[in-house]
């Protein structure tokens, strides 16, 4: 038998309106007490105002094998990036 | 002094969050894993914050040039006015656990009521505490649920402590003649409103976690007239030690 708690991943949002970050793990029986961690794990220097948290064993990651195929084919294509646009002098903030 | 009556009125709660805050101390970096380690040492932190906060006021109310310091490091063990409670040694995590939920459905209640004190400092001292003791009281409570109804070892050992720890229980919401003078001059709670609530959540939470209610209402008292069992002068030795070798020192 496992003794240990299962793994959870923590995230939190600093402030509202920005999005949920990943900070870090930590162990819980369940999430209900994951949740209580990490309130008491992540939080106690004022960070967050909401926290999710969901069991380690859920993400699926990509293969770090994989990179090349994955990522390279993006480096050398700039025009998806919106750099080729002239723009009015009237617009002052993009 | 202002107001001796006040003054031992606040003391006696201060008191006890700075006693059970340093039994809680005790536990920093001993806890039985990482995440109940820190939840154990943010607890002593509320609870020596809010030491912090009556002792500020005790001394301001004492007129006797005193700061919190002297009040927390330089009185001696028959001054403290604590509930034998909140010395009793950390045992196992159950023991500390059920321990610490029986201050929280104390404090927790207290707070709520002093919130309505006529003293506008106490009643915002209250206000700002009985928000960390809503945590405390949810952490601790759940603590219980979970190893009462959890295996036959935590069930039997939360048990133990519960059986243990049922004789010094009431201390805390016994009317001393402090309290019913604090209660008639307005500053101060009913303790009798407290009582019947944290009966009734004691009861709820006991109930929930398949535990047994010890049968007897024998009650130990003595705390808060200042006759404490031998661990507080063991507590006091380690909390003391700096000041009382070293008289002034700072960080």
């Amino acid at each position: 038998m496992n003794k240990n708690w299962p793994l959870w991943e923590v995230f939190i949002r600093s402030k509202a309106g920005l999005n949920h970050k990943h900070v870090g793990s930590l162990h819980a029986a369940d999430a209900d007490m994951a949740i209580q961690n990490a309130r008491d794990v992540y939080t106690r220097r004022n960070e967050g105002v909401s926290i999710w948290v969901v069991e380690s064993k859920h993400i699926t990651a990509s293969d770090p094998e994989d990179a090349d195929q994955m990522y390279e084919p993006a480096k050398d294509k700039v025009y998806r990036h919106p750099t080729f646009y002239n723009l009015p002098d009237e617009l002052k903030h993009m | 002094m202002q107001d001796q009556n006040k003054f031992n009125y606040i003391i006696q709660q201060a008191d006890n969050c700075l006693i059970l805050g340093q039994r809680l101390a005790e536990l920093c970096g001993h806890g039985p894993v990482l995440e109940q380690d820190i939840a154990t040492t943010n607890i002593s932190l509320d609870l020596i914050g809010q030491a912090r906060l009556l002792y500020q006021y005790a001394a301001e109310i004492q007129e006797e040039g005193k700061t919190e310091d002297d009040l927390a490091y330089l009185r001696d063990a028959w001054d403290f006015k604590n509930v034998l409670l909140v010395e009793q040694p950390n045992g196992d995590f159950g023991k500390t656990i059920f321990r610490q939920f029986l201050y929280d459905t104390f404090s927790c209640y207290f707070y709520e009521e002093l919130m309505k004190s006529s003293d506008e400092r106490l009643a915002s001292i209250a206000a700002k505490s009985h928000k960390e003791t809503l945590y405390h009281i949810k952490w601790s409570g759940d603590w219980v649920i979970r190893l009462g109804d959890g295996t036959e070892e935590s069930h039997h050992r939360m048990q133990e402590a519960v059986n243990e720890l049922w004789s010094y229980k009431d201390e805390i919401v016994w009317a001393n003649a402090v309290d019913a003078e604090a209660e008639k001059s307005g500053y101060g709670v009913s303790l009798e409103i407290i009582k019947q609530k944290r009966k009734e959540k004691i009861k709820a939470v006991i109930t929930e976690s398949t535990l047994t209610i010890p049968e007897g209402d024998y009650a130990h008292k003595g705390g808060k007239e200042g006759t404490h069992s031998e661990h507080l002068g063991y507590i006091l030795a380690d909390l003391q030690f700096l000041q009382r070798a070293y008289p002034g020192n700072q960080w």
